[in-house]
């Protein structure tokens, strides 16, 4: 071996071999993660993005609970290294907490005392354009993890030494595609879905092989040429019709069907891209195997407002005009408070009832469950148009929670936010943002007379009553909520760095911490050697810090724009 | 409620997803930033050509930049070979012409008749500068990257002056010869995003 090959060999072995950066492992002790935990997990971890796979965001610990949690305190804390949003749940998994932040960085902790065991961070390349600076989080299976980038490929870690086992191109980055969520893992299947809506890609949900990541299966929101619902585009429409599928499914072990959010269509006007656009602004049902779709329910036809309907929807029995059935509970961004009923072979709209204000739909058929739309606030070519709510929606992509104690669904809403935009045709060139209109006229205004901003709203799906509503009048609500057994519902979000604990029944602010930065990370509830914690990343940015800017500069509103960045894990317990 | 030039603020600095679209040239053919040179770095002596718009590819010169009027996005091209070097979008810039008596002395000292140069990439997190209008706090015009709403100020070296940006944005020296606008030197300071941790 010449000593360039040598030097050539060491360098590929020092690169691929191990996680860069510090390497303080390995992990003595490590579970695998199997098939049945995913399904039925112990209360003390969360291993999936929403802890289940019906996605409701629901813990069954109780050890910290409406009586106690005024004495909730730092239990340890551990900084990233990192600025941006950060909105990854921290994932135990038996006294092990993996932590993914922007820049494509994973880090392994002792989940009771904050010790590092590994980290991981990706080298991105100089030229990446990230719209979205951001992960939410890593997938588990085995004794592996897996983590989506940013610059569009899947990696699998070695989850006790952060290892690189194998790294898999998605797409070409350079086109406009890139990964921002956390897997979801199904019996050993590694399933992404694609971002990049805003760069006029057709968006798809693609399945990896856990063990070697070799592709499976990939199906694209937007059906091609000769496939069921193609005719609902125009031309070759289709082709560059957004429907990306940028957050995780949830899953359904019983009938093995996965069910994914998609995006909004590209480019945002509607009269762009004539007709109903299918599967855009919709929730897929998928084969786990094949990713063959089973059925769909589409939330809004002819999307013009940019409004992504990623999040998946929660799987919860819903108690409602004297019957239980099997349903999907999905507070909208286009405002509408869904609930639906799953059934093997459709999706059956039951009811919707706008949970923010709105100006945009007239009504909902009750038939097909379609809303009509006043065409007076739908953006079209060469036009002003205005719309409420905002592009963001009545809620984004952080999640709502759902209790099964209190049968009550938990919303992050944004009330009161309106927007607006002229259409205006623009050359799609891939790589480059394609939105239909120019940044410029792209707008954000509060409503007059507006109260407040951020609102955390508690509905009963059941009678499609709003049961409290705490309301934050200085602030946006941007971030996602998790409720426990213990009665609380706890959420960050706001620009005050505060992360709080709610009575789940009553609304009543119980506890309060104010963090290093702000909050648009998940919260989660774990336990370690018998004691119960919390944890969330505090980090503010991406489209949280963009509501903001856009606040700071209205005269009429007036915040003040001085939320520091930068990452930390908080960790929390009951001071004993 | 707010006066109408503060909604027009607003807009501009305003929020969404905001994007280089406009007038925005189609991307080179592949065979074309394949070319030798295509993905070095702006070199001294090369010319800068329009990057977008009718004159997309056309050399600059220094009568086409007035005072007042927003940035254009160059390409630097290699005189003796005429390859654009269009093969990373690290090599972009922005350039605009300001009044010499705004600019402090590093950035009248890489200026040509007031013309300055930047890399086009934001500091933040690698979207492209878009944007030219009135600063959101301040009333001259900066250059925006309208993306996550950093705001860069082209008379002092392109220092950050509002949003997540953690630096300046990289400076390309520039000159003026045999009537075109060159490159007088490799950029100064680091181009591209910061990378975590």
């Amino acid at each position: 071996m010449t000593m360039k090959q040598w030097l050539l060999s060491s360098f590929v072995a020092s690169t691929c071999l191990f996680p860069i950066g510090a390497f303080a492992g390995p992990i003595e002790k490590y579970t695998p993660v199997t098939a049945d935990r995913l399904k039925n997990p112990e209360p003390g971890n969360w291993m999936l993005y929403r802890r289940t796979y019906d996605g409701q965001g629901y813990s069954p610990l109780d050890q910290i609970n409406t009586s106690n949690v005024k004495d909730l305190v730092p239990a340890w804390t551990f900084s990233t290294g990192v600025v941006e949003g950060h909105e990854a749940p921290p994932i135990v998994n038996n006294g092990v907490m993996f932590v993914a932040t922007p820049m494509g960085q994973v880090i392994a902790l002792n989940a009771k005392t904050g010790e590092e065991y590994w980290r991981y961070k990706r080298q991105l390349p100089d030229d990446l354009f990230q719209l979205h600076p951001t992960n939410r989080g890593v997938g588990l299976w085995q004794d592996k993890l897996y983590l989506a980038t940013t610059d569009d490929h899947v990696v699998a870690l070695d989850a006790k030494t952060g290892k690189v086992l194998w790294d898999t191109k998605v797409q070409d980055y350079k086109k406009g595609q890139y990964l921002t969520l956390m897997p979801l893992i199904v019996d050993g299947k590694v399933i992404v879905g694609a971002a990049g809506g805003e760069f006029g890609v057709r968006g798809y949900v693609v399945a990896y092989d856990a063990n070697d990541g070799k592709e499976l299966w990939r199906t694209f929101t937007i059906p091609g040429k000769g496939e069921p619902g193609n005719e609902t585009w125009s031309g070759d429409d289709w082709k560059t019709g957004g429907g990306s599928a940028w957050m995780t499914g949830n899953y359904d072990p019983d009938t093995r069907t996965i069910y994914w959010g998609v995006g909004n269509a590209a480019p945002w006007p509607g009269d762009t891209h004539p007709g109903d656009n299918l599967y855009t602004t919709s929730v897929l049902a998928l084969d786990p195997d094949s990713g063959k779709i089973k059925t769909y329910f589409q939330y809004h036809q002819n999307d013009s407002w940019d409004w992504d309907e990623v999040e998946a929807p929660m799987l919860v029995d819903v108690q409602r005009d004297g019957r239980i059935f099997k349903g999907l509970i999905h507070p909208g961004r286009n405002a509408i408070f869904w609930v639906l009923e799953r059934k093997p072979d459709s999706i059956k709209y039951v009811a919707g009832w706008p949970y923010v204000y709105t100006d945009v739909w007239k009504g909902i058929e009750p038939e097909t469950g379609k809303p009509i739309v006043d065409p007076a606030h739908k953006p079209v070519m060469g036009k002003r148009v205005d719309f409420c709510p905002s592009l963001w929606g009545g809620k984004d992509w952080p999640s709502a929670a759902y209790s099964p104690k209190t049968r009550f669904v938990y919303v992050p809403a944004n009330e009161n936010f309106c927007g607006g935009f002229t259409g205006e045709k623009v050359p799609l060139v891939p790589g480059q943002l394609w939105l239909g209109t120019k940044p410029e006229d792209i707008g954000l205004k509060v409503r007059s007379g507006a109260t407040h901003f951020g609102e955390l709203q508690a509905w009963d799906p059941g009678t499609g009553k709003k049961v409290w509503s705490h309301n934050f009048p200085r602030s946006q609500l941007f971030g996602s909520v998790t409720a426990t057994a213990g009665d609380l519902v706890f959420v960050g979000g706001t620009n005050d760095r505060m992360f709080r604990a709610f009575h789940a029944k009553t609304g009543e602010l119980l506890w309060e911490q104010k963090t290093n930065s702000g909050i648009v990370g998940m919260p989660v509830a774990y336990e370690v050697d018998g004691t119960q914690y919390i944890a969330v990343q505090s980090g503010w940015g991406v489209d949280a810090q963009r509501i903001q800017d856009s606040l700071v500069t209205q005269n009429n509103v007036g915040l003040e724009n001085n939320v520091p960045q930068g990452g930390v894990v908080w960790v929390f317990a009951v001071k004993k | 409620m707010s006066s109408p030039s503060d909604q027009t603020r607003r807009t501009i600095i305003l929020t969404a997803l905001a994007t280089a679209v406009h007038a925005a040239a189609p991307r080179p053919a592949a065979a074309e930033e394949d070319q030798p040179g295509s993905d070095l770095r702006p070199q001294k002596a090369d010319v800068l050509v329009f990057a977008e718009g009718d004159h997309a590819g056309e050399v600059i010169k220094p009568q086409d930049l007035k005072v007042g009027e927003p940035f254009v996005r160059a390409w630097p091209k290699d005189p003796k070979t005429s390859v654009v070097r269009k093969g990373s979008r690290l090599n972009e810039v922005v350039v605009v012409k300001l009044d010499p008596a705004e600019l402090d002395d590093d950035t009248r000292a890489r200026s040509a008749d007031g013309i300055v140069g930047y890399s086009v990439i934001c500091t933040h997190a690698g979207c492209p500068i878009t944007a030219w209008g009135k600063a959101a706090q301040g009333e001259k015009d900066v250059l925006k990257c309208v993306c996550h709403n950093s705001e860069f100020d082209p008379r002092q070296n392109a220092q950050v002056v509002f949003g997540p940006a953690p630096r300046r944005l990289a400076a390309l020296p520039l000159a003026i010869a045999d009537g075109s606008l060159t490159v007088a030197g490799t950029f100064v300071g680091k181009v591209g995003a910061q990378q975590g941790g």
